[in-house]
């Protein structure tokens, strides 16, 4: 019996004390983001390259992005964290920020700087929106349009008002079944200039002009939740024209050859980016930030660029960024940080979104149900 | 009196058996213990939980605790504004919750009550530490020893824990900081607020409080005990170094806590945001339940929200109304096939009962998109109609994306569920009984509905609890179908758990929606008798 308890004791100190050794950095990582061809573009230009350098490394992806906030805070209450590393939009980076469910880093002590010695904080400039945001890529939320509809005849879209123009371009819309950049649209369409949107749409005339304006068009709009719908409803000509994340739409134009366009009026810029969650065991942060550190240099985002355009956050990455990995053309004309696309961008105010995303919401899905 | 029976052993012989009983219950007991456990664990404490979410509100008092002390006493009707010591103890609570990381939690609760002070929050958040730098540059000023955190903790620690933390060893974590109960008499609101400041450098920040100067708060409230009262006398300090302060504070200048939180954030000159926060700062809420049933809580009582913002009352009405359609349309549908299938030799029927099994085959959202292919304007459907000249290409049918959508789609999914059922009890009713009907004259029509339908109906029952109860609670079909006009109650009360992270309102619409079916159930009982359902059999 005290034979079998020393033994015990001895077992369990020498296992304290390779863990101890070990716990310089974990083995495995749960890695969380989108799915689809982003994910798969993070994989190819991360992930692959970093397994290859670390042949013990493990690591999962885990599809869980659009309600990584909800989970997030779910984890953190029931004190489990199995997430390592967690891909967000800026909007989510700085929520979870401010609830203290990410972790703040030093962007120049944790990441890498540009090949010519520009420190991270000067490189991703202002991408970094939150203390614990990791900024990885610039997307758009923008429009796109059937070239083969009959009913136009000939007119093309030129701008962001062709959204509400069902005299000339007749036909069903396809938008995203929240406020956020419907109201925005709406307002811009209206006659309200860029910088004094979310200035009007604090106010409730504001906010009912907004909606007297997707009135109009409310009848002939089909109302997604998930990107894939979107594409899927312009592919099949259920809609003539309507919004999604540019990064699908290009594969829905290049890679699979549909009969669409790019309307990049007032496209929406949003930035997505990584967290670390707060609260990791040193072990495991020190992967995740050894991952974090390779993952973002100025090489891994210019490549990233290659499966999906999405502009690198990186401003010394955007002149390394060259051909799509299979198809072999030019991405940069498909950015939309290009500046021919680019021309007319609107910037999302987030915390107004903040404050506002709630009561809006509420009304939004109020006048929908009506 | 009978002579009682009595058992070999000598007892009653009443007793004896009960005994026997008690075991055998006990036993029963005991078989059934991990199962009951299991579902204790996994299912009515988690939903007791959620559900308890639907009344909680503790954060408000949790977050800042003095302010609602201190705002109790404030009348919105006679100042617009709290007074001084309101803003003074928000600064202390503010300072707390800043470096906790919570007071951005507060600004969102509140949020959800009045659009724009979750901004308020985070702001501020940004310049609450240097509020009352005032106090600290005199105090400093004064005598450069109280920038020296050993003075602090020497004046406010309790000796034991002075001793303790001599002692340790440096493994673990820092014994905890206690406060001296010569501080708490001698300078009551300096002994609160460094306990917080101690407790948070500890366990939040990890780092000891005899190494960190106290927060800006924690010189402003030794100002106000200083100034209070006559100059305190705490034996651990040299008597001189509180009896110089007391006698400098007289002089010192003020730090003005309400102008410094209107220049962080104009809003909290904003007299709605302190109502709202009054309102709200019991510790257990009826607002979710309100706002679930489109009113809310104001400071001027219960009202409705404004007309353009209602919707759950119209959700939860439109999800009955769609269920019971669904229930109905399986029935029409279902009970044919039943019929067959029971009444089929046995080879047909069964390849008849895996076709209806198949779709429990195929992945749900699978077949919701199958259907969104078959209906929509361009779909499968639609291009027949087209072809077969019924309908014309410019009026093309919208059976999708609408409540249509949602209906078709779910009574497809939930059919199985009210064939199955139905099938059973079918199963059992003798054929000979519609024969012995007929040959006694009834016609075709008499013989099924006086003779065949009474029996089946415990089939219909317990299919129609069975489709009901399912889709009251669905939420993928009707998001992918639905459009606007097609979804129901738990499409927001999913969003409200994974995107708006309105935990409450989204326990409190899930508690009406349980409590609404388990009334129909109760209802559904009363009206038809739970005994006339039947699974089977």
């Amino acid at each position: 019996m005290k034979l079998t308890k020393a033994m015990m004791a001895t077992t369990a100190l020498t296992l304290a004390g390779t863990t101890a050794f070990a716990q310089d950095m974990a083995d495995d990582m749960t890695i969380v983001s989108w799915g689809g061809a982003y994910q798969a573009s993070q994989d190819n230009a991360y992930l692959q390259p970093y397994l290859a350098d670390n042949p013990d490394v493990s690591a999962v992806w885990d599809e869980s992005s659009n309600e990584a906030v909800a989970m997030l805070r779910a984890m953190d209450e029931a004190n489990n964290l199995t997430w390592d590393l967690v891909d967000v939009t800026a909007a989510d980076a700085m929520r979870l920020c401010d609830e203290g469910l990410a972790m703040e880093i030093d962007h120049d002590a944790l990441l890498a700087a540009a090949p010519d010695g520009t420190s991270a904080t000067e490189d991703f400039g202002d991408m970094i929106i939150s203390s614990c945001f990791i900024p990885q890529i610039a997307y758009s939320t923008t429009n796109a349009y059937r070239t083969d509809v009959a009913a136009w005849d000939g007119a093309i879209p030129e701008d962001i008002c062709a959204l509400f123009d069902l005299e000339t371009f007749p036909g069903t819309r396809t938008l995203e079944r929240r406020p956020l950049n419907n109201m925005e649209w709406a307002l811009i369409c209206d006659g309200v200039a860029f910088e004094d949107v979310y200035d009007t749409l604090e106010t409730p005339e504001g906010q009912d002009r907004a909606f007297a304006k997707l009135d109009t068009i409310k009848g002939d709009t089909i109302w997604w939740t998930s990107a894939a719908e979107s594409i899927q409803s312009i592919a099949d000509g259920e809609a003539v024209m309507g919004s999604s994340y540019n990064g699908r739409f290009f594969s829905a134009i290049v890679e699979q050859n549909q009969p669409l366009e790019m309307l990049w009026d007032a496209q929406v810029y949003d930035l997505d980016g990584w967290i670390i969650p707060a609260g990791l065991p040193e072990d495991r942060l020190n992967r995740v930030l050894d991952f974090v550190f390779f993952a973002t240099d100025t090489q891994r985002l210019a490549d990233q660029a290659a499966y999906i355009s999405y502009g690198p956050a990186r401003m010394s990455s955007a002149p390394l960024v060259s051909t799509h990995a299979e198809l072999g053309i030019e991405m940069a004309p498909h950015m939309p940080t290009n500046p021919d696309n680019a021309s007319n961008a609107f910037v999302q105010n987030y915390e107004w979104w903040a404050d506002y995303r709630d009561d809006l919401d509420a009304r939004f899905q109020s006048w929908l149900a009506q | 009196m009978a002579e009682q029976m009595m058992a070999a052993d000598g007892r009653t012989l009443k007793s004896s058996l009960n005994r026997a009983l008690r075991r055998q219950k006990l036993r029963a007991m005991l078989l059934i213990a991990p199962l009951l456990l299991f579902i204790m664990l996994t299912f009515v404490i988690p939903i007791g939980q959620m559900l308890f979410r639907s009344v909680e509100n503790q954060i408000v008092g949790n977050t800042i605790p003095r302010t609602v002390q201190e705002l109790a006493s404030w009348d919105a009707s006679i100042d617009p504004l709290p007074h001084e010591a309101v803003y003074a103890a928000f600064a202390k609570d503010m300072a707390i919750a800043v470096e906790e990381r919570r007071h951005t939690r507060l600004g969102s609760r509140l949020n959800y009550e009045l659009a724009g002070i979750s901004s308020q929050f985070r702001r501020s958040g940004r310049d609450v530490s240097d509020m009352g730098a005032v106090y600290t540059e005199q105090f400093v000023a004064l005598d450069p020893v109280w920038e020296d955190p050993a003075t602090w903790t020497t004046l406010m620690a309790d000796p034991d824990w002075i001793a303790e933390l001599a002692a340790w060893d440096g493994d673990g974590a820092e014994p905890a900081f206690v406060v001296s109960e010569a501080a708490q008499d001698a300078l009551p609101q300096t002994a609160d607020i460094y306990s917080d400041f101690a407790r948070v450098t500890q366990e939040t920040n990890n780092r000891s409080p005899t190494t960190v100067q106290p927060w800006n708060v924690v010189y402003a409230a030794l100002y106000e005990d200083l100034t209070t009262g006559p100059a305190p006398q705490i034996d651990s300090v040299p008597a001189e170094l509180l009896q110089d302060a007391a006698t400098a504070a007289q002089g010192f200048a003020t730090e003005d806590f309400r102008a410094a939180f209107l220049d962080s954030s104009n809003g909290w000159g904003d007299t709605r945001i302190w109502q709202t926060i009054q309102t709200f700062s019991a510790p257990y809420t009826a607002g979710y339940f309100l706002n679930s049933i489109d009113m809310q809580m104001t400071p001027d009582g219960v009202v409705m929200v404004p007309e353009n913002q209602q919707i759950y009352v119209k959700l939860f009405i439109r999800t009955l109304i769609m269920s019971l359609t669904i229930m109905g349309a399986c029935i029409l549908l279902g009970y044919p096939v039943a019929w067959m299938l029971a009444n089929l030799p046995s080879r047909q029927a069964n390849l008849m009962l895996i076709l209806v099994l198949l779709p429990f085959w195929t992945s749900l959202l699978v077949r919701t998109s199958a259907w969104k292919v078959l209906l929509q304007q361009q779909g499968v459907i639609n291009d027949l109609l087209v072809w077969i000249g019924l309908v014309s290409d410019a009026n093309r049918l919208t059976m999708i994306n609408n409540a249509t959508g949602t209906v078709i789609a779910m009574t497809h999914i939930l059919l199985p569920f009210m064939i199955l059922p139905l099938y059973s009890v079918m199963k059992t009713i003798p054929p000979s009984y519609l024969r012995a009907a007929k040959s006694l004259g009834a016609t075709n029509w008499t013989a099924f509905w006086r003779v065949y339908f009474p029996q089946s109906v415990p089939g219909i029952g317990a299919g129609s609890i069975l489709v009901f109860i399912l889709s009251i609670g669905y939420y993928i079909t009707p998001e992918i179908v639905g459009g606007t006009s097609g979804i129901f109650i738990s499409n927001r009360i999913a969003y409200h758990i994974s995107s708006s992270l309105n935990w409450g309102l989204a326990a409190a619409l899930g508690t009406i929606l349980l409590v609404v079916v388990m009334a129909l159930y109760w209802a559904y009982d009363r009206i038809v008798g739970i005994d006339n359902v039947k699974l089977g059999g």
